[in-house]
């Protein structure tokens, strides 16, 4: 070894070490409650994570401390929220990491989740291990149940794919029994996780409600051109096509649906129909077509929270998941003033116990998951995306068929 | 004398390195795993393209096949033999792409690994998707974080002695011939086939095992997890900007690399993207050798002045 | 059915033949493998969208507007940034590495820039979306367009590489930078030039597809990607070759999808891919250089 190479190495090492680490020693204020999250804003994922997520989380951060904080009881004051965020980069081991650095070594009071199943699986273990209630309203999978067992202070507010599945069905099935529709589905989904998740409980459903799936296929991400699965789809002659698809996939089949006047009775796509740039990009052709998701038009909550979403971001929210991360933070936000102090444990108690009035109504959970608290089936009608289904008040009848497309 | 004074100096450094899970907290550790995967790909990487200026872009594919298949086989047997399975697989692939650099070279072979790693990553989401019809797998295996770094740290240490005793052999020797000048090499009766599936079947081997004792640390695991493209490019980086002619080189990209990414990401999270970019360029303009040779030209400079 | 399938894979194959041009020319005459290129790419759909929606220019015309000032930032790039790494390097190895760490540090300011501008969200607007018929099949007259460009480009390009006295000096300089100065030719402008034109391409490449793709400041890798494998496939630095690469690509994709599974198309392309390149090692229209 050579001496002065090594030393040479050695301060250098030393000074980076210094400098990574003594920027995580962030100045503390005593008086505040520490928000953090590490969430994609770059890669793969950050076009969710900014359409869905991020903008709630700053909402409900302004809201919060615009009344002058969290109430809490044991200090009989208010205390204001303060935001640690990092990034992501949508990877998994970036995000285990951000995590434990936000226990460790920011020693945030409180975690917000990261955008998606996969991301929200990953730092699950880290969750739990300290003890944070993981409120994930951006990630759909039947492991649900599993998972609110295994970890107990995790809260799946998207639900399982049977649920949207079994809403689905029921709604097809009435058509169908109707004489609006016939028998046959054309199914095409994404392969990824919620594509995967999705068509496999629908492939399920469909059977036992005896529908046939005259096509069935997957497609890869970053396929570039659907109009391949399009023909096949409107070759098949069924009346119901089915896609578990992101958003780019969602606009460009949308789009070239159009293109090929491939207009089916009833059209149901994936993630992306909710998204603000849907009716932009498509005007009056959304009409009809359906999602995952919904608003009800009654519902004055959702109404209030849209032009607030709209006053500080400038645009709508997605109606999928955004209304649904918003209620779950309202209800950690008052599982916190009820608690009256940061005590993790009672916390989590609390949100799997107590009843929570939200933008979408009163909410208790069940095994940590919300039962009919929101739509799960929307459709496009007259400009607004309402949710139809499941069956419940404050569903709009669903409209059949699917109008053509205006060049 | 100083071989044994190297040797001392390295069990020292590796005691210290094993003794890290015992004081770090969660953090600190997780960023030592960090460090600890990186330093074994792009030392892995290393060995092969080092010397034979091959460009491999094919990392990922093992590491991802590594990853996979504990992903697939974990909770059915016991952690060595997932071990030997997925080197058994992963040296498969590096037997395919071994051979190819009988026909390819310089870019082309770049990209054919790329492309390599792509294909495997959408068989393996094809097959998930239509045979076993779960896309996602949950590796919930008891191996902590503590032990993955204990893993890798070993993993670390064979990639080193590895090196080591390649450069000292013929092997090592064909091998600097090889990436002088190939056709010359095969002139003085070089087995150049040999050499080079012998030596990237190696590199694959570490990088294979890597993946596969990473794999526990994310619950989830998918195929865009798995496979992420992004992995070849980094390990690629750090191994250029470290410097590829020194066993070590790597390291000293990794280090810094590695570091400034967590200080960038964690205190500029809204504009990374930018400053690291920037810090990048600044890196590559201001060091054009590598750092271990920009280090290397300042210890000589010094010595030459004293 | 047939008719529907290569129309579909004709266009689609035009589109991935017109992202991969300009990274054909850069790297095959300047040697520099741009690893920003998709990023540079996404810069002017963004451009595109900017222009559009806010001052409502025809893409087209847009057009016009984007190519002039992408060749210009493409030319301040080579001249500014990579000329010093031109400089320095001993050989073309060197170059190549060198290249490859600056333009991932230019990858990941672009993107940044791209992300402090408009957000992580997703864009899409609707221009030329409506269905053109041609022998029977129906595809988009945005997607036709991006189609011929890159038709035109990889024709008109090729001929004036092999039919013009700067074609031929420019083709000298890919061939051999050292023994080009022999003929009196000015490598450093040349590769300059052959640099900010295959900016220029990369730009109205990113306008076009910004007319049918949805795109946002993440995702210009997957098209470096794409451009990567369709360059190398068809020999870098030809033109035709990279027409001829893309519409293989394109035929293949939407042929699987057809007929096999629409699951496979990206495993049959990437398949195909490596085929090619060991039975031509050098890429479809390459020739042994090294």
């Amino acid at each position: 070894m050579n001496r002065g190479r090594s030393l040479f190495a050695g301060t250098l090492a030393c000074a980076i070490l210094t400098l990574a680490f003594g920027g995580a020693v962030i100045a503390q204020e005593p008086a505040s409650i520490k928000v953090g999250y590490a969430i994609s804003k770059t890669g793969p994922n950050a076009g969710g994570a900014n359409v869905t997520q991020i903008p709630n989380y700053q909402l409900w951060v302004k809201e919060v401390n615009d009344k002058g904080g969290l109430m809490l009881k044991s200090i009989g004051k208010r205390v204001k929220i303060e935001v640690i965020e990092y990034d992501d980069r949508s990877n998994s081991e970036e995000a285990v990491r951000a995590v434990e650095r936000l226990v460790t070594q920011d020693k945030v009071d409180l975690l917000f989740p990261p955008w998606g199943t996969g991301l929200n699986l990953a730092v699950g273990p880290v969750f739990n291990k300290y003890g944070y209630p993981q409120l994930a309203f951006s990630a759909v999978t039947d492991r649900a149940p599993d998972l609110a067992k295994r970890w107990p202070n995790s809260f799946w507010f998207l639900g399982t794919s049977k649920q949207y599945v079994d809403a689905l069905v029921d709604l097809l099935s009435q058509m169908r029994k109707d004489g609006k529709i016939n028998d046959s589905i054309a199914m095409v989904s994404i392969a990824d996780g919620f594509g995967i998740d999705l068509s496999k409980a629908a492939r399920e459903g469909f059977e036992k409600a005896k529908f046939k799936l005259a096509y069935d296929k997957s497609y890869p991400i970053g396929t570039q051109d659907l109009s391949p699965l399009l023909g096949e789809a409107q070759r098949s002659g069924a009346d119901t096509f089915v896609a578990f698809s992101y958003p780019p996939d969602t606009i460009a089949l949308t789009d070239q649906a159009k293109v090929a006047s491939f207009a089916p009775k009833v059209m149901f796509l994936g993630v992306g129909v909710g998204f603000p740039l849907y009716p932009q990009r498509f005007g009056e052709n959304i009409e009809g077509i359906m999602s995952l998701g919904g608003w009800q038009a009654g519902n004055r909550g959702t109404a209030e929270y849209r032009a607030k979403h709209k006053a500080m971001h400038n645009r709508d929210p997605d109606y999928w998941g955004s209304q649904v991360g918003y209620a779950s933070l309202q209800m950690l936000e008052q599982a916190i003033e009820r608690v009256g102090k940061i005590d993790r444990p009672a916390i989590i108690k609390e949100l799997q116990t107590g009843t929570f009035d939200t933008v979408l109504g009163k909410i208790k959970l069940e095994n940590n998951m919300p039962v009919k608290a929101f739509p799960l089936i929307g459709q496009w009608q007259k400009g607004f995306y309402t949710g139809v289904a499941p069956a419940g008040p404050g569903m709009a009848a669903v409209v059949v068929p699917k109008p053509a497309w205006k060049q | 004398m100083k071989p044994v004074l190297a040797l001392a100096a390295a069990a020292i450094a590796v005691a210290f390195l094993a003794a890290v899970p015992l004081y770090a907290d969660a953090y600190q550790l997780s960023l030592a795993i960090t460090l600890m995967n990186y330093t074994v790909l792009a030392t892995a990487w290393s060995l092969f393209s080092g010397p034979t200026r091959y460009v491999s872009l094919a990392t990922v594919a093992f590491f991802g096949i590594g990853a996979y298949t504990v992903a697939v086989l974990a909770e059915r047997m016991a952690w060595p033999y997932i071990l030997l399975i997925a080197l058994a697989v992963g040296l498969a692939v590096a037997l395919v792409v071994g051979l190819s650099t009988l026909r390819l070279s310089g870019v082309y072979f770049v990209i054919f690994t790329f492309g390599l790693a792509e294909l495997i990553r959408q068989i393996v989401t094809w097959y998930e998707v239509n045979v076993t019809r779960t896309l996602g797998r949950y590796v919930f295996v008891d191996i902590d974080a503590a032990d993955i770094y204990w893993q890798l740290l070993g993993l670390a240490v064979l990639a080193f002695a590895a090196g080591v005793l390649i450069r000292r052999s013929r092997l090592g020797l064909a091998l600097r011939v090889i990436g002088d000048d190939e056709t010359v090499a095969r002139h003085i009766g070089i087995n150049t086939t040999f050499a080079k599936v012998a030596l990237f079947a190696l590199s694959a081997s570490f990088m294979t095992l890597c993946g596969a004792v990473m794999a526990p640390r994310w619950t989830y695991i998918d195929p865009a997890i798995a496979f992420n493209p992004v992995v070849s490019f980094q390990v690629l980086i750090m191994a250029l900007l470290g410097g590829v002619h020194r066993l070590y080189g790597p390291l000293f990209g990794v280090v810094p690399l590695v570091l400034l990414f967590e200080f960038l990401l964690a205190r500029f999270p809204n504009h990374f993207s930018i400053l690291v970019g920037l810090a990048f360029m600044l890196i590559v303009y201001a060091i054009p050798q590598g750092i271990v040779g920009f280090a290397e030209r300042i210890a000589r400079g010094k010595r030459g002045a004293a | 059915m047939f008719v529907a399938a290569v129309a579909s894979g004709l266009v689609l194959g035009g589109m991935y033949a017109l992202i991969a041009m300009g990274l054909t020319l850069q790297y095959g005459v300047a040697r520099i493998m741009n690893l920003a290129h998709g990023e540079l790419m996404i810069a002017a759909a963004f451009a595109a969208f900017w222009l559009f929606t806010s001052a409502a220019v025809n893409p087209l015309v847009g057009l016009l507007l984007v190519v002039p000032a992408a060749f210009a930032v493409s030319w301040a790039i080579y001249r500014l940034l990579l000329t010093p790494l031109v400089a320095r390097a001993p050989n073309r190895d060197a170059l190549e590495v060198d290249s490859i760490l600056a333009t991932f540090g230019m990858l990941f300011v672009i993107q940044g820039v791209m992300l402090a501008m408009f957000g992580g969200a997703y864009y899409s607007y609707s221009f030329l979306a409506f269905p053109v018929n041609i022998a029977g099949a129906t595809v988009a007259a945005n997607r036709l367009l991006a189609l011929g460009f890159a038709a035109a480009i990889g024709l008109g390009l090729y001929l004036y590489l092999t039919r013009t006295r700067l074609g031929t000096a420019v083709r000298a300089v890919a061939v051999d930078p050292n023994s080009a100065p022999l003929v009196a030719i000015d490598v450093r402008a040349t590769a300059a030039l052959a640099f900010a034109f295959g900016g220029a391409l990369v730009a109205a490449g990113g306008v076009l597809i910004s007319m049918f793709l949805t795109f946002n400041a993440n995702i210009g890798v997957v098209f470096t990607m794409k451009a990567l494998i369709v360059v190398i496939m068809g020999g870098v630095g030809n033109l035709l070759g990279c027409l001829v690469a893309g519409l293989i690509l394109g035929l293949v994709e939407t042929f699987v999808a057809t007929w096999i599974d629409p699951g496979l198309t990206l495993a049959a392309t990437y398949a195909i891919f490596l085929v090619i390149l060991l039975v031509r090692p050098q890429g479809l229209f390459g020739t042994a250089s090294r």
